[in-house]
């Protein structure tokens, strides 16, 4: 299965309500002695359903806009709300859990715990979700057999190709049912024919009703995306639709 | 709370994991909390030892018995205190007894005379054996001796009141001179007079290993005067107690009746002593303390440097696994899940060097044991659960500030870690 070649014939399917509310966001970061602004002053909105491409060159701001949306860092001004709660001021914790009930990663080097197999690595989240232990197992499953991996459960990462241990992270990230899907370069360490499969997988996934947001700076990745904001120099560029 | 149970079942199962995968390394610094835990275990086993080997020998004496003597069993650079005291004699052990039956609800059961001495020698054809410690008393003292018969029995009031030449053997004499046959029967000659064996002792063994128990021989009181004499050896009164916890309300009654008996003045300080066990438990508390002290410090000291391994190899643990805590973090653990990993982890290390270190330590005590039957060593039950907390409280101790440091990573910092 591979991608659509024009993006006008791709269906786009009615969104829903706000997930994620950014206004006037910036981000400093002390390098020694020198201060970045890694975000100037970014607005963004994302609503439920969406397939969204986040882009820049290096440098643009485009790593701190992923964790700032993925939760893993806070703003230091502006506002950030997820599903109506305000992040900027939660404390490690409290984002700890919204990492958890709301946003499903997907890493570049896949991130997978080596010493443990596909069904394991799958069942993390939920363990930290406070999931009892049946169900804990049922739903690991079934994730790992929506990814086509369901004859793979009791392999370890290093018994699988790149592309399957992408599907297991993928599985992963799917398994606590997450408001947004984040994935970051997910084609990065994959060739283009496993890369294509794993982009035929976000598209059924987003067929299926998720919000997936994706940081690329491959433009092949991102025409993938309904839409796309591209970053520059820690500002909004553009934002639109893909044509 | 499920959560917690979820997350530590989880650390547990990675800790193993880990411990699994890194055989050698946790092997190595699973070692330091072995020798540690050994030295805990051994040092406790030798402690236990000596306590019961002590107790043991209190035991021999009868802890239910008062010793009413001319001299106090501890004594220090007061002798001159003592000396002048009026030797003990038979006859106050028949008024004191006197007393004890006119008195009502009196805490004392008996009084018996003994006049005892060493370095005596007893033959037996051609066999002899010197150094024997001779005790002569009435038939009573039959019912104060701790030690069983193995064989014959104690002489007969009867024959103890008409002097008669009979004798009971420690087991070690009758061992002597009768090698693998009944002594009982059998004469033996002391200060060249023939003696009776009427019956044997069952072995006691030594008293903190200076005097045995088993050296001695029991003969009637008037035998033992008419050839041994009044006035050289030590006369004793030994007076059995009816409660063996009410020793210093015993004492107290017993002080008071020899002090009727030997017809002291108010004020007047007493001319006897009256010795009990507890003497020696005195003077042997402190010895007991000084070797507690030095072994505490010696195994603080080998369990301080295996806990310094440990934090050392979980600071490496952190560093190796950054990027594992960054994942773990965006995946939803808290900070807690993260400290509570790696302190599992320091744990299971040194809970399985704690349970290595034990199993060393029983097998060297069983090993002891069978080499060296009388050197003190005792394994305990009580040794294991303290081990087991020692071991626990080492990997607290030692995973602490690693575990927390790896809890307040920067998600995004060890995501980006290589």
């Amino acid at each position: 299965m591979t991608p659509p070649a024009f993006a006008e014939s791709r269906p786009v399917r009615p969104v829903g309500p706000l997930v994620i509310a950014i206004e006037n966001v910036t981000k400093l970061y002390q390098m020694g002695e020198e201060t970045i602004h890694a975000l100037r002053g970014v607005s963004l909105e994302i609503r439920r359903n969406e397939y969204l491409a986040v882009m820049g060159p290096s440098g643009s701001g485009k790593s701190t806009m992923m964790n700032m949306l993925g939760c893993l860092d806070t703003p230091t001004s502006g506002r950030y709300e997820f599903n109506g709660s305000d992040v900027a001021a939660m404390l490690d914790d409290e984002l700890a859990e919204i990492r958890n009930r709301e946003i499903g990663f997907v890493f570049q080097t896949f991130n997978l715990l080596p010493r443990s197999d596909a069904l394991r690595n799958v069942e993390l989240p939920l363990i930290y979700g406070g999931v009892p232990r049946h169900e804990r197992h049922d739903r690991a499953r079934k994730a790992l057999e929506d990814v086509g991996l369901g004859d793979r459960i009791h392999h370890r990462p290093n018994e699988l190709s790149g592309g399957q241990r992408q599907r297991v992270a993928i599985a992963r990230a799917l398994v606590n049912r997450p408001s947004i899907i984040l994935a970051d370069e997910p084609t990065g360490n994959l060739d283009s024919k496993t890369g294509d499969e794993i982009m035929a997988l976000f598209e059924e996934l987003y067929e299926k009703g998720n919000t997936i947001i994706v940081v690329t700076h491959e433009e092949s990745i991102a025409r993938n995306a309904r839409r796309i904001i591209r970053l520059h120099d820690g500002l909004i560029e553009s934002d639109g639709p893909v044509y | 709370m499920n959560r917690i149970i979820y997350e530590m079942t989880e650390s547990i199962r990675m800790a193993m994991a880990q411990i699994r995968a890194n055989k050698m390394r946790s092997a190595l610094t699973a070692l330091g909390v072995v020798i540690g835990i050994m030295a805990v275990t051994l040092m406790g086993t030798a402690i236990r030892g000596v306590d019961i080997g002590f107790q043991n020998s209190l035991a021999m004496l009868g802890e239910d018995v008062l010793h009413v003597e001319k001299w106090p069993w501890i004594t220090g650079d007061d002798w001159w205190k003592y000396v002048n005291r009026p030797i003990i004699k038979p006859a106050e052990a028949v008024r004191l007894n006197r007393i004890i039956e006119a008195t009502p609800n009196s805490e004392l059961d008996f009084a018996v005379f003994v006049h005892g001495r060493g370095g005596v020698s007893v033959k037996a054809g051609a066999l002899s054996i010197s150094g024997v410690v001779v005790f002569g008393s009435t038939g009573d003292y039959g019912r104060i001796l701790t030690a069983d018969f193995t064989d014959g029995r104690m002489y007969s009031e009867t024959e103890s009141d008409s002097a008669q030449q009979v004798t009971v053997l420690g087991s070690d004499v009758a061992q002597a001179l009768f090698p693998g046959r009944s002594a009982v029967g059998q004469v033996v000659v002391v200060k060249g007079q023939p003696f009776r064996v009427i019956g044997v002792l069952a072995k006691q063994g030594s008293f903190l290993g200076i005097f045995s128990f088993d050296d001695q021989m029991l003969m009637p009181l008037g035998a033992y005067r008419k050839y041994f004499g009044i006035r050289n050896g030590n006369p004793e009164i030994q007076v059995k107690i009816k409660d063996k916890t009410r020793v210093a309300e015993a004492r107290d009654e017993l002080t008071g009746d020899m002090r009727r008996v030997r017809a002291q003045l108010p004020g007047e300080p007493d001319n006897f002593s009256i010795n009990t066990q507890d003497a020696f438990k005195e003077k042997l508390d402190p010895i007991k303390q000084g070797i507690a002290l030095a072994g505490l410090f010696v195994t603080g000291l080998a369990l301080f440097v295996g806990a310094i391994g440990i934090m050392n190899i979980t600071f490496v643990s952190v560093r190796e696994r950054t990027k594992e805590i960054g994942t773990r973090k965006a995946l939803g653990a808290r900070r807690l899940t993260i400290r509570l990993q790696f302190l599992i982890e320091a744990v299971s290390i040194c809970v399985v060097g704690g349970v290595i270190g034990l199993a060393l330590t029983f097998l060297t005590c069983l090993g002891v044991k069978t080499a060296f039957p009388a050197f003190p060593l005792e394994f305990s039950a009580g040794l294991v659960v303290i081990s087991m907390l020692v071991s626990v409280a080492t990997g607290i101790l030692s995973g602490y500030l690693p575990a927390a440091s790896a809890s307040k990573l920067d998600p995004v910092v060890a995501l980006r870690y290589e």
